[in-house]
Order: structure tokens, then C-alpha cells, then sequence
């Protein structure tokens, strides 16, 4: 059995090249935080950014310079208010946006993750997006005569997933809210994994409704405890929301905004170095009570 | 407890028009609080569906986003977003889309998208998100949205989430049924006449016809059986304060 475990620096330095359409996938939820501050550690640039919802950390890649497009379909801080730097660049005319509902851009992932060049969304009809972004077309259903909207597909170069588990192989196992993350998956050329703990095969394979990614479309695991932070994972904890409030003042300020880089992302190596930067006592209070499951009996059949 | 701000009435009104075992979508912001308070007093039966992909959703907590984790913990189940928004609203099990925005026009045609042109945008805001699926896909919309004349335009600047456009006819013509049925704001319930515009159907009690129109952006017409809502319960007032939003994050941003 081949291991795919690597460092997260290998991983991008394998999978991530200049000019790459990328996805950061996850709603609110798992969010590849780690992932996205070693690409911008190691200075990518003219990333097309793709994601539903586009969060802190495209607003830090984009500040950083990473991005020369974002092509997304709902863009803020969660809950606390608007992504700034984001906002500043299109508000200057300085970055190129591609803007979508929700449902299309999840059917834009499902067409590419099924191979189709397009799927029909009834959505769309008498909003303004039709107007404002030409990929949304019009068909005529060959049964029925009805007229509805279609989405192209959307397959990145590579897709980021943060993950609660996975196998050496990669074998993938997500609970909790999956948002976008398997069809961003199938839908990519490769697939980054990270995860909060690396499990033997056989814990996969106890339990295979709950894999969300197959190892043989992964290309890299990389072992990556708190590389969701500050979004959470579902049973590991809690969204560190003094993070969120707190960007939202850093990225008021151009100066703020570039020092605060330097300490969290640029003058660290890696998460462990990240993690060893917070007050003990608020990752402490991430810990969520335990409420398990009732364990479910597959059966042997032989 | 006489004493309660025009947001925390917004709340509780917007909470007593959601009717129990209803499925509800429930949008970012305050529809999540105005949702959470119904559940809690008077539609115990309420699934809400988020988004996320979160059906029938029991939180212990406010959820600090659509997306918490408190969502899942207890929820009837977690799908997908394709699936969320294929086999549950696609599919027509939407009784009502609960939305904010942050403008609502005379035929309540919604704006999150731009203040501005699209293309050289005054302020840039978040986006459609679900809006425009929900505004379209649900059998009918709740909107939920503080009342100023800047948010209260005679015409959005740009449609994200289409109401009944021009006219209720036009919404028909393009085969969209459902379509807004109420927008609750701070100073009383405006609805939608017979062409799809907006008229003030009840005004929150304190409040005056007059202090509503100088808060909308056109000549806002008013019911001839103009109603007055009850101010807040103690109880309303208690699972608000106390139990959903202690640390007033939503309440807080009302004022």
C-alpha cells in the first residue's frame, strides 16, 4: 500500500502551479486554512480562486497578491460582516470577479465532478446575474419546452480539503457539514487532503458511508492537527471566533492588514509554529463537550 | 418589560409569522435569530434547513453562522450543498425562504449584490448566496430587513433575488411561482397587493404612518384595515436576551 503522506510544503509545491484555477473548498466548516497560507507562503501568483464562499483566507491571499480573479457566489467574514480586502481591490477595478448563486456554483461542481460539460439549474430567472455574468445560458428542455438556465462545469486544477480523517492513502472521512467538498473533489484534476489525524485503513473501512473522497483521486495526505483554524472541525473544535472579529479590524487598514501577514503566515513556518503563537487558554476554550454517535454494526458476511 | 427596541420587535414579529412544522430556509443574519426564537416558543415543530446542507436543525445555542456547528449537533440529517439545494428546495419541499437583504424595492425584488453600477460598484456587498434560489425556488418568502429609506429604494440597484419585478404578472410570465409574501422590518409588516406592489399592512405599536413613509424611498401605500402589532411578550423578551443573543451579536447590530 503506497503512503501519500507528505509535509503540507511538499504538497503545494507539487500540486500548486502559477496561473492554476484553485480550490479552497468547505462551508464555514474545515476550512483549509493551512493550505491556504503555505501557498502564499510560497508566493504563488495569478491564482483564478474559486469557492462558494469565500472567506478570510481568500481575503488573505488576495491582500497578499496570490489572486488575479475570484470566481464565487457569496463573499464575507461569517457572521461578523464583509471580506475587506476583497471589497477594496474590485471596488478599485483591480480584480477580475466571476459571480454566481449558490446553486450554481455547487451544480457548476457537480457537472464537472460527473464529467458534463453543463447541468440545467431552475434557478436564476429574472435576476440581474443573468445579466451580469454571460456563462449563465439558456436551454430549451427537448421534453418539455420549458426554458432554463445552465451553468458550465467547473473542474480546478487542484482542490484543497480539510478533513476530520484519512488513510495513508488518503481515503477521506468527513462528518459534520460537507458543504461543496466531494463534488470539489471529483470535480479536480488533483486533490490535496489535509487532516486533523492520519487513521489506519482499517478505521476507514469500518465505517465506508462515511468516506467522502476515495484515496485514487488523492494526491497528497498531509497530517495537519488545527489546519482548519480558526473555522472548526466538527467534534475537535469550535470556530475560533476572536480570529474572525479580529480580521475584521486588521483588514481595515492596508499597513495592519500586511504586518499581521508577516506574524501569522509569512514569519512562521508551518502550523505547528501557528498554533504555538495562540494563548493556550483560548484554544482551550475550542474544546467542544463529547456527544457521540450510537455506533452502527455493518455486519460480516462471508 | 415595556421597554424593547424596534430591533428586538423586528425579531419577534418576523418569528410569529413562521407557522409550526413549516420547512423553512433560513437565511444568514437575523432571519437565523427570528427563526431560532419560533422554534423555541411557538413552532416547536419548525425544520429549519440551512444552506450549508443542515435539515431540521435543533441548536443549543445562537448559531454564529449558517454554517455552526451547534447546526449539526442533534439535526435530522447533513447532505450535501448540491443536495440541499437540488432534492430539498429544487424539488419543491420549501414551504418558505426566510431572507435579509440589504435593499428591498416597491415589488420587493431584493439587492445584496451592489450599491451602485454592477461594474463600477459603489459598495461591493456579498453576493446572492441562496437568496436568488430561495426567492425563486420557495413556496413563498418572509423578508426581513431594518427600514430606511436608503434601504427602501423605488428600484433596487440590482436584482439578485427577484420579487415580483414590475408587476405580479411578469414574475408569472417567466413561470416562478411563489414570491415574497411579507417584509418585516423595525417599524411595522408591509405586504403585496394584487399587481405585487408593497403596501403597509400593520405597524408596530409606538409607530406612526408617517414615520414609515419618511423611512421609503416612494409613496408607500397603506391598507384601509391597517393593523397594530402587539409589542413583545416578557417571555419573547427573556428567550431573545437571555437565551438566544446574551452577548446582543445580533441585537447589538439593530440598534
Amino acid at each position: 500500500m503506497e503512503s501519500k503522506i507528505v509535509s503540507m510544503g511538499e504538497a503545494v509545491r507539487a500540486n500548486v502551479r502559477d496561473g492554476d484555477v484553485i480550490y479552497l473548498a468547505g462551508f464555514t466548516h474545515l476550512i483549509p486554512f493551512a493550505a491556504g497560507h503555505e501557498i502564499l507562503r510560497q508566493g504563488k501568483r495569478n491564482l483564478t480562486l474559486c469557492r462558494a464562499t469565500p472567506d478570510l483566507i481568500y481575503d488573505q491571499m488576495v491582500a497578499a497578491g496570490c489572486a488575479s480573479k475570484v470566481v464565487f457566489s457569496w463573499m464575507g467574514n461569517p457572521g461578523v460582516g464583509p471580506l475587506r480586502a476583497i471589497r477594496r481591490e474590485i471596488e478599485a477595478g483591480q480584480l477580475e470577479i466571476e459571480e454566481y448563486s449558490h446553486f450554481d456554483m455547487v451544480t457548476r461542481l457537480m457537472a464537472g465532478a460527473s464529467n458534463l460539460p453543463f447541468l440545467p439549474v431552475k434557478s436564476n430567472k429574472g435576476s440581474d446575474l443573468v445579466e451580469a455574468n454571460r456563462w449563465i445560458k439558456w436551454v430549451t428542455c427537448p421534453y418539455t419546452g420549458e426554458s432554463i438556465s445552465t451553468v458550465p462545469s467547473l473542474k480546478p486544477d487542484v482542490t484543497f480539503i480539510h478533513a476530520q480523517r484519512a488513510d495513508p492513502e488518503g481515503n477521506t472521512q468527513i462528518w459534520g457539514i460537507v458543504g461543496e467538498q466531494r463534488e470539489a473533489a471529483f470535480a479536480a484534476k488533483r486533490v490535496v487532503v489535509s487532516v486533523e489525524e492520519v487513521v489506519p485503513g482499517e478505521v476507514v473501512r469500518s465505517d465506508p458511508n462515511r468516506t467522502m473522497i476515495p484515496g485514487f483521486l488523492v494526491s497528497a495526505v498531509v497530517e495537519e492537527p488545527w489546519g482548519a483554524h480558526p473555522s472548526y472541525a466538527q467534534g475537535f473544535y469550535d470556530r475560533d471566533n476572536q480570529h474572525y472579529l479580529a480580521w475584521d479590524t486588521v483588514s481595515r487598514d492596508a499597513s495592519a492588514l500586511e504586518a499581521w501577514l508577516e506574524e501569522w503566515v509569512l514569519g512562521v513556518n508551518c502550523r505547528r509554529e501557528y498554533m504555538g503563537k495562540m494563548d493556550a487558554s483560548q484554544v482551550l476554550g475550542l474544546f467542544p463537550r463529547t456527544r457521540p454517535s450510537y455506533s452502527v454494526d455493518y455486519g460480516i458476511y462471508r | 418589560m415595556g421597554d424593547h427596541s424596534q430591533g428586538e420587535m423586528m425579531i419577534v414579529a418576523a418569528a410569529r409569522m413562521l407557522r409550526d412544522n413549516e420547512r423553512a430556509f433560513i437565511g444568514i443574519g437575523q432571519p437565523n435569530l427570528a427563526a431560532n426564537l419560533a422554534k423555541r416558543l411557538y413552532a416547536p415543530g419548525l425544520v429549519m434547513i440551512y444552506e450549508a446542507g443542515v435539515i431540521g436543525a435543533d441548536p443549543l445555542r445562537l448559531p454564529l453562522s449558517i454554517g455552526d456547528p451547534c447546526l449539526v449537533s442533534g439535526a435530522l440529517s447533513v447532505c450535501s450543498m448540491y443536495e440541499v439545494f437540488s432534492l430539498y428546495l429544487q424539488r419543491g419541499l420549501i414551504d418558505v425562504g426566510f431572507l435579509g437583504a440589504a435593499q428591498v424595492d416597491r415589488f420587493g425584488n431584493l439587492n445584496s449584490t451592489v450599491i451602485g453600477d454592477y461594474h463600477n460598484p459603489k459598495v461591493r456587498l456579498a453576493g446572492s448566496g441562496g437568496a436568488c434560489d430561495i426567492a425563486i425556488l420557495s413556496r413563498r418568502t418572509l423578508i426581513l430587513i431594518p427600514h430606511s429609506p436608503r434601504r427602501f429604494p423605488e428600484r433596487v440597484d440590482f436584482i439578485t433575488s427577484p420579487g415580483y419585478l414590475g408587476h405580479r404578472s411578469q414574475r408569472e410570465a417567466l413561470g416562478i411561482s411563489g414570491g415574497p409574501e411579507a417584509v418585516i422590518t423595525n417599524l411595522g409588516v408591509m405586504k403585496f397587493d394584487e399587481t405585487g406592489e408593497m403596501y403597509l399592512a400593520a405597524l408596530h405599536s409606538g409607530v406612526s404612518v408617517t414615520e414609515v413613509k419618511e423611512n421609503t424611498g416612494w409613496d408607500l401605500k397603506v391598507s384601509r384595515n391597517l393593523e397594530e402589532n402587539a409589542p413583545p411578550t416578557p417571555e419573547e423578551l427573556r428567550v431573545l436576551r437571555e437565551e438566544l443573543d446574551p452577548h446582543r451579536i445580533y441585537l447589538g447590530k439593530l440598534e
